[in-house]
């Protein structure tokens, strides 16, 4: 009897010690990013960021005294891996939410999956039907591509200009910009009067623009990412091309001032506030958080953070935001992302409702411009 | 008017990126040629001419001609070891092998690139400034007159030494029949490896000439490659001036195809008429039929 | 012929059984689509490892098949069976019209006009925004059902799929026993011989090029299915080299290799994440390796390196 009372104790102690373990097991968050392949320009920065991310939350002390475990899997952007990964952080890894992937088709192609399991994601790609409708354990964190098109959109319309040419890359970035450019033409005036499209291999884009050069257009507006849109700058300098020449926020970084060039002055596009972060006056509320980006990137990896890794900076902010105040629960998660207001991050003030997981409104954007191999605002 | 200047813009653009596929082409065809492989690594040569320059100026503080040179002899030693390595192994060289194996390589030597130098696109500056030039009513950079030089100049080199010189007859010899060509004392293994090292250096010259426009990172061989290897196939895999205007014209077509059709479907406007060509014409645009040896 | 059946019986038991041990595990997922490559492998075997015909644009056919599915599925409420089997037969249709000008070429000149072929559907997937959604893919593809029963989990899908996939298996089996097969053979060993001996060349590689057409479309069908959402990514050049790997790593001319290569190659970048950033070198280096040692691909080179190793065991190393 008394053997039995021991062994019963023994157990009883056993079970406690592990529930106490248990308690202090990392929170397993889970990430797909297209670390490798043609969209790696945005699974890098990503997949760098949220690592920078966890081991400083680690280092703070982690979430409510837990530390964050993060497990990353590379999609190489092709989205029957992405399932297949998304599967595998849901079933074997248990993880109780996924940040990422960062396309918009390796997203579409794992809704399904995280909807199925119940498990929140926040999304790092910029595709507007991600959220749009709201589905219910589905967010995002990258600007909708929308909101960049109504910026350049307000400003033609202020310098009265209302023939533009739209030239976009075939992929699904600049599928996505081309559908919106075309859906809000009408809204803001503008008539599209010649639209073309360039392959994201494309080495010559010339015969494009000048056909655009012989049209009646008063500016071009290019959608793209690295290289394209420097091949283009570039052409259109060749060419002679005098129209203002608007690019996309998927070019907002040094890189492209680099590649374009010379040809690269003058050149518009709407960017995530990071790139001019220094500019910002003092009352903007996002100054804090983006120049604690900055400076950690720079520190980490020796580079210029950009706001492609700003998508995951916000998702991982936002995730430990919400475990705080709703628990490791997936469902808590979840209720806890759709009530989060006014969190001021990199890629603007995120206001997420449950009739918005995007959270963003077109102030999360800036209209800057190519001036002596920098950005400068336009006013 | 504009529609005449406009045209004329699409035909001289097109030359100029048809000058680059017939260039790489070329390096198809002279592997092909002496050893009947399609060597699908190839595109990874003309990235690594790019690269390699890139890195030489930078990192190794070189001036622009002597990265070049170390440029291209480096993608030659590449080409040597390549063939060392992968190709004189094999032992029973089906073209099924032969291709798995190049596509192995190319992805190989990509992955490589990769891991040493990042996945960051580069740019190489111009040769010689970069203020367009007026021809026609259509305008071309100092840089295309840079690859329609070169293309010329391999073109001629090739002829010379395909012609006139021994190594080169022995080359052809072995395309033709290597064991004849074995018999009277060609070493058919050697000419393997010649035709690696001349095919890597063409490649790699094209990807040094291609980069100030094109710029340049680790994956940008594959549809360069492509492109190349549809300019061989079009003027019916030869060394020569078939090659280079099949090239020309498939640049020609996708510039057209692009201003006067659709931009979207240009590259589909373009494999189209390949496959008509191949379809009309199975042996290239410019080569007499050959009746198979059974 | 007996040891035949006994094979084909012990393989629908390992696949009847595979996801027993997996339960719940990811894996099974992963099963899924070793099960749809299986099937794309095996249409490609057919035309490449038995009838010698190379192709470089089978990701057509495939993706064919899945955008087909998807759109009437999707945007024409269409029953997924039904869809299956009209895209099947338009797909079979198309490759058996476009078969004789294609088929008249050899060699390079094929492995070109088949990549051409390639590139153009990839083309048309991403430009036909209206009909696929272009670039950014098409999603609301319904799961196939029975009645009220969805295949909607990973395990129904791997019952689903591997249940195609042995239908494929046992018509290829047949197929290659068949005087059709030995046809086949004949044409990839000599051409004109075969000709000679009253073999219709031209037709029976058209008659194949149609059915591996027709097998790859079946495969998409099910990948839109089983994914329910598809973007043209999936059915570009690259994936038509990894099938040409797959059966060339399992073994050309063989059903059973076909299965092998497109478990390994699927279950290749599983194994390789120890590798993480290194494993597109290990990749590179194993094609090479793999093809200079082991010409006749796993079904014949792991027999032959058991016998180099153990001679003993030769017999059985034989058998296996």
């Amino acid at each position: 009897m008394r053997k039995l009372f021991t062994t019963a104790l023994a157990l009883f102690t056993l079970l406690c010690l592990s529930t106490v373990a248990f308690a202090a097991a990392p929170i397993k968050i889970g990430a797909l990013f297209a670390v490798t392949g043609p969209a790696s320009f945005l699974g890098e920065p990503e997949r760098n960021t949220a690592q920078m991310v966890v081991d400083e939350i680690n280092k703070a002390g982690g979430v409510k005294g837990r530390k964050i475990e993060l497990i990353t899997y590379d999609t190489g952007g092709d989205a029957t891996k992405a399932v297949q990964l998304a599967n595998k952080l849901v079933k074997n890894d248990n993880v109780v939410a996924i940040i990422g992937p960062s396309t918009t088709g390796d997203s579409m192609a794992i809704i399904p999956v995280v909807e199925k399991a119940g498990i929140p994601l926040i999304s790092c790609a910029a595709g507007s039907k991600i959220t749009e409708p709201v589905k219910k354990w589905v967010f995002k964190t990258a600007q909708n591509d929308g909101l960049a098109v109504a910026r350049i959109y307000e400003q033609l319309k202020k310098e009265k200009k209302t023939k533009v040419a739209i030239l976009t890359v075939s992929d699904g970035f600049g599928s996505s910009g081309r559908e919106q450019l075309k859906a809000q033409a009408k809204v803001h005036g503008i008539q599209i009067i010649s639209d073309d499209t360039y392959g994201p291999k494309d080495t010559d884009m010339t015969a494009q623009l000048a056909k655009i050069r012989g049209s009646q257009a008063q500016a071009v507006i290019c959608w793209g990412t690295n290289p394209g849109p420097a091949v283009v700058a570039r052409n259109a300098k060749q060419l002679g091309l005098k129209i203002p020449l608007y690019m996309s926020h998927g070019v907002s970084s040094k890189k492209f001032i680099e590649l374009a060039g010379d040809s690269a002055e003058g050149i518009r596009l709407p960017s995530g506030k990071v790139l001019v972060a220094d500019l910002l006056p003092k009352t903007d509320r996002q100054k804090g958080s983006l120049l604690a980006f900055i400076k950690d990137y720079q520190n980490h990896y020796k580079a210029e953070g950009d706001h492609f890794g700003g998508h995951a900076w916000d998702a991982v902010m936002l995730l430990k935001g919400a475990i705080e105040r709703g628990g490791d629960t997936p469902a808590g998660i979840r209720n806890a992302l759709e009530a989060t207001r006014n969190f001021a991050g990199i890629g603007g003030v995120f206001n997420f409702s449950p009739r918005d997981h995007a959270g963003l409104t077109k102030d999360a954007f800036t209209l800057v411009e190519v001036r002596k191999k920098d950005w400068v605002l336009v006013k | 008017m504009e529609l005449l200047n406009q045209v004329s813009q699409f035909v001289i653009s097109g030359l100029a990126t048809g000058a680059i596929y017939a260039l790489i082409g070329l390096s198809f065809a002279i592997i092909f040629n002496s050893t009947g492989i399609i060597n699908f690594a190839q595109g990874e040569f003309v990235m690594l001419g790019g690269v390699l320059t890139i890195f030489c100026i930078n990192a190794l503080q070189l001036p622009l001609l002597a990265a070049i040179c170390a440029a291209v002899a480096g993608t030659t030693v590449i080409g040597l070891v390549f063939e060392r390595l992968a190709i004189r192994p094999l032992k029973n060289a089906t073209p099924l092998a032969l291709i798995i194996i190049t596509i192995g390589a190319s992805i190989l030597i990509r992955g490589v690139v990769m891991l040493l130098w990042g996945k960051d696109t580069k740019a190489l500056p111009a040769f010689s400034g970069n203020d367009p030039i007026s021809v026609a009513g259509a305008t071309l950079l100092p840089q295309h007159l840079w690859i329609f030089g070169v293309t010329i100049l391999v073109i001629v080199g090739c002829r010379l030494f395909f012609h006139h010189t021994i190594s080169g007859k022995a080359m052809r010899a072995c395309s033709f029949n290597p064991r004849a060509a074995n018999l009277v004392g060609v070493s058919v293994g050697r000419m393997v490896l010649f035709s690696f090292v001349i095919s890597a250096a063409v490649g790699s010259l094209a990807g040094v000439i291609i980069a100030p426009l094109t710029m340049t990172a680790y994956d940008v061989g594959v549809m360069l490659g492509l492109k190349g290897f549809c300019a061989a196939i079009m003027g019916g895999m030869g060394s020569g001036l078939g090659t280079v205007l099949g090239g020309l014209i498939l640049g020609a077509l996708e510039s057209l195809g692009a201003g006067l059709i659709s931009s979207g479907y240009k590259d589909a406007i373009a494999f189209c008429i390949l496959l008509l060509i191949l379809f009309i014409r199975p042996q290239g645009l410019f080569k007499k039929g050959e009746t198979e040896r059974v | 012929m007996k040891s035949d059946k006994l094979k084909f019986f012990v393989f629908c038991l390992v696949v009847l059984l595979a996801p027993l041990p997996l339960s719940g595990s990811y894996l099974t997922n992963v099963l899924v689509f070793v099960g749809v490559n299986s099937i794309l492998a095996l249409g490609l075997n057919l035309l490449l490892g038995f009838a010698g015909q190379i192709s470089l644009g089978q990701a057509a056919f495939f993706g064919l098949g899945a955008y087909g599915s998807g759109v009437l599925t999707s945007a024409y409420a269409f029953n997924p069976w039904v869809a299956m089997v009209v895209v099947a037969l338009a797909v079979a249709a198309f490759a058996f019209a476009i078969g004789f000008p294609v088929l008249r070429l050899k060699g390079h000149y094929l492995a070109m006009a088949t990549l051409g072929v390639g590139v153009i559907a990839n083309i048309a997937f991403n430009e036909t925004v209206d009909l696929t959604g272009g670039p950014s893919g098409l999603s609301g593809i319904p799961n196939l059902a029975i009645g009220s029963f969805t295949f909607d989990t990973d395990l129904k899908n791997y019952y689903l799929v591997w249940g195609f996939a042995l239908v494929m298996i046992l018509l290829a089996l047949n197929l290659v026993n068949s005087r059709f097969g030995r046809g086949l053979r004949a044409i990839h060993d000599s051409e004109v011989a075969a000709r000679v001996m009253g073999v219709n060349a031209r037709l029976m590689k058209v008659q194949v090029f149609t059915l591996s057409a027709f097998i790859s479309a079946i495969a998409g069908s099910l990948y839109c299915h089983v994914m329910t959402f598809i973007s043209p990514t999936s059915f570009g050049f690259n994936t038509s080299v990894e099938l040409l790997t797959m059966i060339v790593i399992g073994g050309l001319g063989s059903v059973y290799g076909s299965i092998l290569g497109a478990l390994l190659l699927t279950m290749l970048p599983e194994i390789l994440r120890t590798f993480q950033d290194y494993d597109i070198i290990v990749y590179g280096s194993l094609l090479i390796v793999m093809t200079i040692y082991m010409p006749g691909g796993l079904v014949k080179g792991v027999p032959a390196l058991f016998r180099r190793l153990i001679p003993k065991k030769a017999k059985e190393g034989a058998n296996a």
